[in-house]
């Protein structure tokens, strides 16, 4: 691949920690090559800031492959940036061209409070976890892996629901804050499967309580979330969710 | 000399006599037993669900936001178990020995046969947790080929295996958290441990939101932090994966075994610039279907199309006919360095090699082809058939290449080069996981202790969960049957107060240095001179320059690194710097005991020691033996040996010829 350099202008939200108001901050920053990741821009500019006196840009990452979920930017106001079925981390600066402003903010949503900067606090969806995302197996218990046969096309489905890494991009691209597609995409991998079977009812009521208790908004069906999401997830999971709440709100013995 | 608690008999039965005897708890008094886990990974989250389950007091702890993302998230390409469900002549005998062979005979034979053993309890228990398993049209599990072995026993979930074993352990974590038998501590990091009496008996951590220090007590203390190949700084590690916990243990008196057994992975997308913060790997599943070669000229400038078939050299597939692309990692590794330092290597830093996927994709179209009955498709179908094939089988890893790249993998090779991936040091632990440290375990990838010098592909996941769902819940029993009458410790005990001063004494020291240099560019700086002296090849002279160079860099770092912001508040950089601050110290151990092992074996290659067609020349009459490093000061060490026997398998000279 041809590569080029280019400079641009970061317009980046500063925020000090929770109780602080915060507000954009721009800086310029330079020589930064196509073949940079994003963060790697970002490393370099905070390189910059702490040889300068100042507070460098503090944000989520670890594993810069897209797979942890734990990046979490929104730039030119859209979650992970413009590229599809895509993460922060793994952005690079071919996107980009020379003399651009990049603006960059947290993920907002009122239950993902910001930490520092563009760091906030996901652990709701540890919580709606908690409430059920799971079956319930005692270590030794298990039969012959073999033992029960999974239809391939089920077992492929629950899969691809269970791609999902947690990053909260979709509640951050809902304008309603909605945390459905994360919640869907957990209740399907679940549910696919006959081991999801027995608390099949239980779970689903469970965790939507349990979200709903969390301060997420209502889903009203605009597909910002699926637009958004880098794992693909589908939207179908949601009216899957649905119709599993259904069932189990009217038959499951409460 | 180091006992590593081997239980007596033969080798088969020593894993089941162990269960048999071992000291149990009862369920009334596991409730009155504390036990910390630091590190929720695949090791740390199934021992903390596992434990939890039992009915002991967990703590669990980890530096990311949630346990969910581990570094163990990221493997890629499968987990293996003795299943034989190909009926190809798998068994727990043939994983046992490929375990031990692989790692070129310097692992333990015992824990190694332990963990063939339970492997397959392993892949039945992730089924039951509802892990969507690769299968096929039958519904049942679908298995591919990894390095080392003539037989298929990976399990897989497409290019995201870790991932979907972390989400099954994790999520059983979080069920154990919902039932109150496990608190667990998210963006917290451990930062020192507490002896009393000898004994492990808790950690000192630091809040990462607020910078505050905390003192946690535990009848145990188990240490799950994952492998510190960011020694190096570029590796395929997570960024934050490092060595601070088992480095602070190592201090406070845990012995570190074979720390210079580090695995460089051959498959890696290759550095392309300075800029560089990781690398990626390209998972070691495909080289099932990958075919690895370099032009036959020297500094070919043609493209990689433009060469025909018959002036490429498909090294591997020439120098190791038996296996092929599909030879272990450092073998691999090796070859694909001796090719590009001689002048072969492509792309523009020829420091690459390809991986060819264009036979595959013919060979899976004309399957396909015959599926659909047709024989009198055009080349063009059939290609837009295997395509479709290998999207299926390697899709994401094909995406990943894309994204870092720009280059379209289907249409192109990939052009790859190996990085340091996997640490197969550690601390030491004898057959229970127990370091030298009475209450200190060791789990998953932060011990040493079953892949030798080398480790085979698709076995550090199986590893991770051998130890934290199936050997910890009985070995830890075995000596906390001896702690029901201790009461938990207050945390005013001086002990715990003289380990905190210390934590807050070092950081205050680290932020009054108010130096010039970033903590990154010491990073870089100590991962340069390991990787060239103590990376794919060492020597003597070279290894000796390295450890002046470490001592000289850990003086400057004390004296000149600049960390921004204070102490009580949400501060990376701070994180890092107490981070880089043990690799430096840990390098200099590494190249020490590169230094005193003058043989080649596994990863560790030394340029002295070497066959005539340059293989790894072993010396078994002098090195047959764990080094486990006791630290005496800042630079000195003793060497402690534990002499490896071999009562089955006999060492040999590894051939994949
Ligand atoms: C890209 C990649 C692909 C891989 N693919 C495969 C594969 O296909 N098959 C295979 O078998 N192996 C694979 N491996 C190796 C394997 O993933 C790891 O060896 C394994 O996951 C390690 O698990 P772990 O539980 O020991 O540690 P980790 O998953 O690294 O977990 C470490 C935990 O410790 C915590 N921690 C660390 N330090 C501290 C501290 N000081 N205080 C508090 N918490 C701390 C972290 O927060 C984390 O929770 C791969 C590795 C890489 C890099
Ligand atoms: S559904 Fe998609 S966007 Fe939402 S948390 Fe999961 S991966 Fe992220
Ligand atoms: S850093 Fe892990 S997904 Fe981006």
């Amino acid at each position: 691949m041809e590569h080029y350099n280019m400079n641009l202008t970061v317009k980046v939200w500063r925020q000090k920690n929770s109780k602080d108001k915060g507000g954009f901050q721009s800086y310029p920053v330079k020589d930064i090559s196509s073949e940079m990741s994003f963060l790697e821009m970002i490393d370099v500019l905070n390189e910059q800031l702490i040889r300068d006196g100042e507070d460098p840009i503090a944000f989520d990452h670890d594993c810069r492959e897209g797979i942890c979920g734990q990046c979490s930017m929104y730039i030119n106001g859209k979650p992970h940036g413009a590229w599809k079925a895509n993460t922060t981390c793994q952005l690079h600066m071919r996107a980009f061209k020379d003399g651009e402003t990049v603006t960059i903010e947290p993920w907002r949503a009122g239950a993902f409070p910001v930490i520092k900067d563009l760091m906030v606090d996901r652990s709701a969806f540890d919580r709606i976890i908690q409430a059920g995302g799971y079956i319930s197996v005692n270590t030794g218990n298990a039969v012959d892996g073999n033992a029960l046969p999974i239809n391939k096309d089920k077992a492929d489905a629950s899969f691809a629901a269970a791609m999902c890494i947690g990053c909260g991009a979709c509640v951050a691209a809902c304008k309603n804050s909605s945390a459905m597609l994360f919640l869907s995409a957990k209740v399907a991998h679940l549910a696919l499967l006959p081991q999801g079977e027995p608390e099949r009812k239980s779970r689903v009521l469970n965790m939507v309580a349990q979200m709903d208790k969390e301060g997420f908004g209502a889903c009203t069906n605009t597909g910002a979330c699926e637009a958004t999401c880098p794992k693909e997830i589908s939207i179908s999971n949601i009216a899957r969710l649905n119709q599993e709440y259904l069932v189990a709100s009217l038959t499951a013995d409460k | 000399m180091l006992d590593a608690k081997i239980p007596s008999g033969p080798l088969d039965d020593k894993w089941t006599e162990y269960k048999g005897h071992c000291k149990l708890v009862n369920p009334a008094n596991k409730r009155k037993l504390e036990v910390i886990i630091v590190g929720t990974g695949l090791a740390g989250a199934s021992a903390a669900a596992a434990l939890g389950e039992l009915g002991y007091k967990v703590k669990a702890f980890c530096f990311q936001d949630s346990p969910r993302r581990a570094h163990s998230i990221a493997a890629q390409g499968g987990i293996n178990a003795a299943k034989n469900y190909q009926n190809d002549g798998d068994s727990v005998f043939r994983l046992f020995y490929d375990t031990i062979k692989g790692g070129d005979y310097r692992a333990r034979e015992a824990n190694v046969h332990r963990l063939a053993e339970v492997s397959a309890n392993i892949i039945d228990q992730c089924v039951a947790q509802g892990v969507p398993f690769a299968r096929e049209y039958g519904g049942l599990l679908s298995n591919r080929s990894f390095g080392g072995t003539q037989v298929q026993r990976t399990f897989y979930a497409a290019g995201q295996t870790g991932q979907q074993l972390l989400i099954g352990a994790y999520q059983a974590l979080e069920r154990q958290i919902a039932l109150g038998n496990v608190q667990m501590y998210a963006r917290h990091e451990m930062l020192e441990i507490v002896k009393i009496d000898g004994k492990a008996r808790g950690i000192i951590a630091r809040n990462l939101v607020n910078g505050e220090l905390e003192r946690h007590f535990g009848h145990a203390v188990l240490l799950c932090t994952g492998g510190y190949g960011n020694v190096f700084y570029l590796s395929t590690n997570a960024m934050g994966s490092n060595t601070t916990a088992i480095w602070k243990a190592h201090r406070k008196g845990a012995a570190f075994a074979n720390p210079c057994f580090t695995q460089i992975h051959p498959t890696c997308i290759p550095v392309s610039g300075d800029h560089q913060s990781k690398l990626t790997l390209m998972s070691e599943s495909l080289r099932n279907d990958g075919r690895i070669w370099v032009p036959k000229k020297k500094d070919d400038q043609r493209k990689a199309i433009d060469i025909p078939e018959e002036e490429r050299d498909y090294y591997l597939e020439r120098r190791y006919p038996a296996f092929g692309n599909l030879v272990p990692r450092d073998v691999a590794s090796r070859a694909a360095k001796e090719r590009c330092d001689e002048g072969y290597g492509v792309g523009t830093s020829k420091q690459a090699v390809y991986l060819d996927f264009a036979d595959a994709i013919v060979r899976y179209g004309k399957i396909e082809a015959g599926k659909e009955g047709k024989s009198n498709m055009s080349m063009e179908e059939i290609i837009v058939l295997g395509k479709e094939v290998v999207k299926e089988k390697y899709g994401n890893l094909f995406d990943m290449y894309e994204k870092i790249t720009g280059e379209n993998p289907y249409e192109l090779p990939m052009r790859i080069y190996p990085a340091v991936h996997y640490t197969m040091g550690g601390l030491w632990v004898n057959y229970e996981l127990q370091t030298t440290i009475p209450g200190l375990y060791t789990l998953g990838e932060a011990n040493f202790s079953d892949h030798g010098a080398n480790r085979l592909g698709a076995s550090a996941l199986m590893q991770g969960l051998a130890d934290g769902y199936f050997v910890i819940p009985y070995t830890l029993g075995n000596s906390l049957a001896d702690e029901i009458y201790n009461k938990a410790i207050e945390t005013s005990h001086p002990a715990f107060e003289a380990a905190e001063k210390e934590v807050s004494d070092r950081i205050n020291q680290l932020m009054n240095i108010k130096g010039k240099q970033t903590v990154e560019s010491f990073h870089k700086r100590l991962g340069k001179i390991i990787w060239d002296k103590c990376g794919m090849a060492r020597n003597k002279e070279g290894l000796q320059q390295a450890i002046q160079e470490i001592q000289a860099l850990k003086k400057e770092f004390w004296s000149d690194v600049r960390i921004p912001g204070s102490i009580n508040e949400m501060n990376p950089e701070l994180d890092k710097a107490n981070r880089v601050a043990d690799f430096i110290e840990l390098g200099e151990l590494m190249c020490v005991d590169a230094l005193n092992r003058n043989e080649s074996c596994g990863g560790h290659f030394r340029e002295e020691f070497q066959t005539e067609d340059g293989e790894a020349l072993r010396d078994d009459a002098n090195y047959m033996y764990v080094a486990a490093w006791e630290s005496k000061s800042a630079h000195e060490w003793n060497l402690i040996k534990e002499p490896l026997v071999y009562d089955v398998v006999k060492p040999s000279q590894r051939s994949y010829k």
